[in-house]
């Protein structure tokens, strides 16, 4: 490996673990104040305890994400310190709003965590959802950076510096909008669908026990209602990407050449020697039709670019069919899961279902993970789209391979504790007996 | 000079002043849970544990607000200290990712066991490592090995770490947050053998404090001459000094006589003095001697915007950490008295 791919492979592993931990304190904190709000609402102690379990879960899953964050912003300069010599000053604003957000979810999830018997229903409540706030006003606010990578605005080059810099247009880039919405909806899905999974499981061992049940009721509602949306705004990111990052769109399609009724390829493997994607079921016009809402539309291929300024469509075409696949899948179940829901809410309980959301727990995560592959490997060989080479922003430092395996064994000492932690707090979760309107349980249910 | 990169630097400034009274401490707390030696260790434990876990998430932030304003207000500055202090750097990042995420594994056991874990010694040795390491790379900003006016034509400096001088900074800054923990830990019980414990722990570290307080500057003559010259020579530098010797005698006094609110003012006041006299010797450098402050300031439209950033989002955030210290340290910080219990409420 050469030392550009050691840095982009140790940033990859930091983004890829921290994002785990952002997605969680985005909307972990969602579940735990709508627990906490249906326990001020009904008086039922169940949801009590839960905003008490899920706020723990918070806890510990916010200080990793904090911490390996606070790796990400020194990393951006150790790594990659010509990419932040000439963007710091354009795009570092939105950090600094994301700094008081984090604030925000710091301060009161303190309270929030520490603060039970010490402040009153009313605060404590308040503070639960100034945490989910922060959450996702913090994440909200880094996508924008992301966001400048993929579509710069704000600034022009002049000797190889940035001038004119408007630091406001640079922010409100125009890919900002609907990377932000995606990535917010992908967090609730992730989160939801990734705690309705872990309390289906526990629901599969003990079926009558009102915690869990309670528990996959508020999670598949969250990770449910985001993942219906999901589509519409994959549909938005889709035809922006389009518009304005046309190779990234061929990359992620598998497209190669430039055609008019491109169709839409579902599986298959880009071939870059051959310049064709194989295997693939093609749905006739699909692409364009999806792309620019008009069947006959032209679709730009990869061969329309020179070939130094094209992604490798091989990861990025593999990632977005897995990430479009999850999607889909979990828009399936929410859609099954609504059906069963207004049929009866103890179906929601049957154990084939109950199989379903416990397989499908991994899925959000596994998703928002190949979306990012897709945004980051799409882009490339750019670091900032048109302006700047990831290869020229890359730190002159050597023996990039000692930090790498450092920060990797540290992670995966912390990615085990953290769900052994888990784990043992789950295996420990109380029993409250199922309620009233679940006591018709059908027969072999139970 | 022009005023906007100097409130931008100011700024910078002030964040690390937060950060050593509130974040430093909290590393100051590890250090002491590190070094915890016979009677009541369990209590000293349990007493460290409680102070620090409310507040410390929120603590850590003032670190990246001086990052983050650093890079957007100092962009060259940022890439240039990053390339040139690459190995400490990142061994303080090491450092912070696991002395928080032990902190929370660690703080979630509490409850269910009471032996000093794994992670608690990961969580104390991390909390010793990463403030020495601060401490140093601010020294090698500070020494004037690192050369270079930007990322181009950055000519040397990675071994500028490597030096007495900086050295002696993180020796000064590990003694700092090791005081500041004692003499607030004082505060935050009222078990008279505790508050015992940590007033000697407290007139310890400040002997250590004073001791290098007199020998980072003897010290900086040889290792960071620009930066010694401003630091002795220039028309505040008495003053300061001696403000500085008054806040020391002050806590020394008032730890001994036991009237610890006002140790505890004057020991803030004397780590403030100490970051004050560095940013005041430093200036008008961001990286000694060939980064100034105008030099390395992005476009006057971003340094603008930032200081409205801050302005603004400060009246939000004061407030709130005056509600998070009003609800958890109302004992030790607005009582006046020490506080009714020490351990194992709340968690």
């Amino acid at each position: 490996m050469t030392e550009l791919d050691l840095a982009r492979a140790q940033m990859a592993m930091l983004f890829a673990f921290h994002i785990l931990f952002a997605v969680a304190g985005m909307g972990m904190p969602v579940l735990m104040v709508l627990a906490e709000g249906l326990h001020l609402k009904t008086r039922k102690p169940v949801y009590a305890e839960l905003a008490r379990r899920w706020a723990r879960g918070t806890g510990v899953l916010f200080a990793v994400g904090a911490v390996s964050g606070t790796v990400l912003s020194f990393e951006l300069g150790l790594l990659w310190p010509r990419f932040m010599e000439f963007s710091g000053g354009i795009i570092g604003l939105p950090f600094a709003l994301e700094g008081f957000a984090f604030f925000a979810e710091a301060i009161f999830l303190g309270v929030y965590l520490y603060g039970w018997e010490k402040v009153s229903p009313r605060l404590h409540l308040a503070a639960g959802c100034l945490v989910a706030l922060g959450g996702i006003l913090s994440g909200v606010f880094v996508v924008a950076a992301n966001a400048w990578m993929n579509s710069p605005a704000g600034f022009s080059v002049v000797a190889g510096w940035p001038a004119d810099v408007s630091p406001l247009a640079a922010m409100a880039n125009p890919a900002w909008k609907t990377e932000a919405i995606h990535m917010t909806l992908a967090a609730f899905v992730a989160s939801g669908f990734g705690v309705a999974g872990i309390h289906a499981i526990r629901l599969l061992r003990e079926p009558r026990n009102g915690f869990h049940r309670a528990a996959l009721g508020i999670a598949l509602s969250v990770g449910g209602a985001a993942a219906a949306l999901q589509p519409l705004s994959g549909d938005m990111s889709a035809r922006f990407v389009a518009r304005n990052q046309p190779v990234k769109l061929a990359a992620l399609e598998g497209q190669f050449r430039t055609q008019r009724g491109a169709p839409l390829r579902i599986g298959g493997v880009p071939d870059p020697a051959k310049e064709t994607t194989r295997y693939a079921i093609e749905i006739p016009r699909g692409l364009s039709l999806l792309a620019f809402h008009d069947p006959e539309a032209e679709v730009l291929g990869l061969t329309a670019f020179p070939p130094d300024e094209r992604p490798n469509p091989v990861p990025v075409h593999l990632a977005f069919q897995v990430m479009v696949s999850c999607g889909i899948t979990l828009a399936s179940v929410a859609a099954v899961a609504a059906f069963l829901a207004w049929k009866r809410r103890e179906r929601l309980f049957a154990r084939p279902f109950l199989w379903g959301v416990a397989a499908c727990g991994p899925l959000g995560l596994l998703a928002v993970e190949a979306g990012w592959v897709v945004t980051e490997l799409g882009r490339q060989p750019w670091v900032i789209r048109g302006v700047m080479r990831t290869s020229d922003a890359v730190t002159p430092v050597g023996g990039l391979a000692f930090p790498f395996a450092f920060f990797t064994l540290i992670y995966l000492a912390l990615g085990v504790s953290a769900v052994r932690l888990l784990r043992g707090e789950l295996a420990a979760s109380p029993f409250f007996p199922a309620e009233d309107g679940d006591s018709h349980a059908e027969p072999g249910e139970g | 000079m022009p005023i906007l990169p100097a409130l931008a630097a100011g700024c910078i400034l002030a964040c690390l002043v937060l950060y050593a009274l509130t974040g430093g401490a909290d590393f100051g707390g590890g250090i002491w849970a590190l070094w915890n030696r016979g009677p009541r260790a369990e209590a000293r434990r349990h007493l460290i544990a409680h102070a620090i876990g409310p507040v410390w998430e929120t603590n850590h932030i003032w670190i990246i607000v001086a990052v983050v304003v650093l890079f957007t207000a100092f962009p060259k500055a940022y890439a240039l200290l990053s390339t040139a202090l690459f190995v400490p750097l990142t061994l303080v990042l090491a450092g912070i990712v696991l002395r928080g995420s032990a902190f929370a594994f660690h703080a979630y056991h509490l409850k269910e066991e009471s032996g000093p874990g794994w992670w608690e010694g990961v969580f104390a040795g991390a909390s010793l490592v990463t403030p020495f390491l601060l401490g140093v790379t601010q020294g090698a900003i500070s020494s004037g090995a690192i050369r270079g006016s930007d990322l181009s034509s950055l000519a040397d400096g990675t071994g500028a770490w490597l030096a007495p001088f900086p050295l002696s900074v993180g020796f000064l800054t590990l003694a700092s947050f090791a005081y500041l923990a004692a003499v607030y830990l004082i505060l935050e019980t009222d078990d008279p053998g505790l508050a015992e414990d940590f007033r000697r722990r407290a007139l310890g570290a400040l002997g250590l404090v004073s001791l290098l307080s007199i020998a980072v500057p003897f010290l900086s003559s040889g290792g960071a001459p620009g930066f010694h010259q401003s630091l002795t020579g220039s028309r505040w530098s008495a003053p300061l000094l001696g403000a500085n010797a008054l806040a020391a005698l002050g806590a020394g006094v008032s730890l001994w006589r036991r009237a610890y609110p006002l140790a505890r003012a004057c020991a803030a006041a004397q780590v403030t003095l100490l970051l004050l006299g560095w940013g005041m010797a430093q200036y008008p450098f961001l990286v000694r001697p060939d980064l100034s402050i105008p030099t390395g300031a992005a476009s006057p439209e971003t340094l603008r915007l930032m200081v409205i950033i801050l302005s603004v989002g400060a009246v939000f955030l004061f407030p709130a950490i005056y509600l998070l210290l009003r609800i958890f340290k109302k004992d030790a910080l607005f009582g006046g008295g020490p506080r009714r219990c020490a351990k194992s409420r709340g968690r």
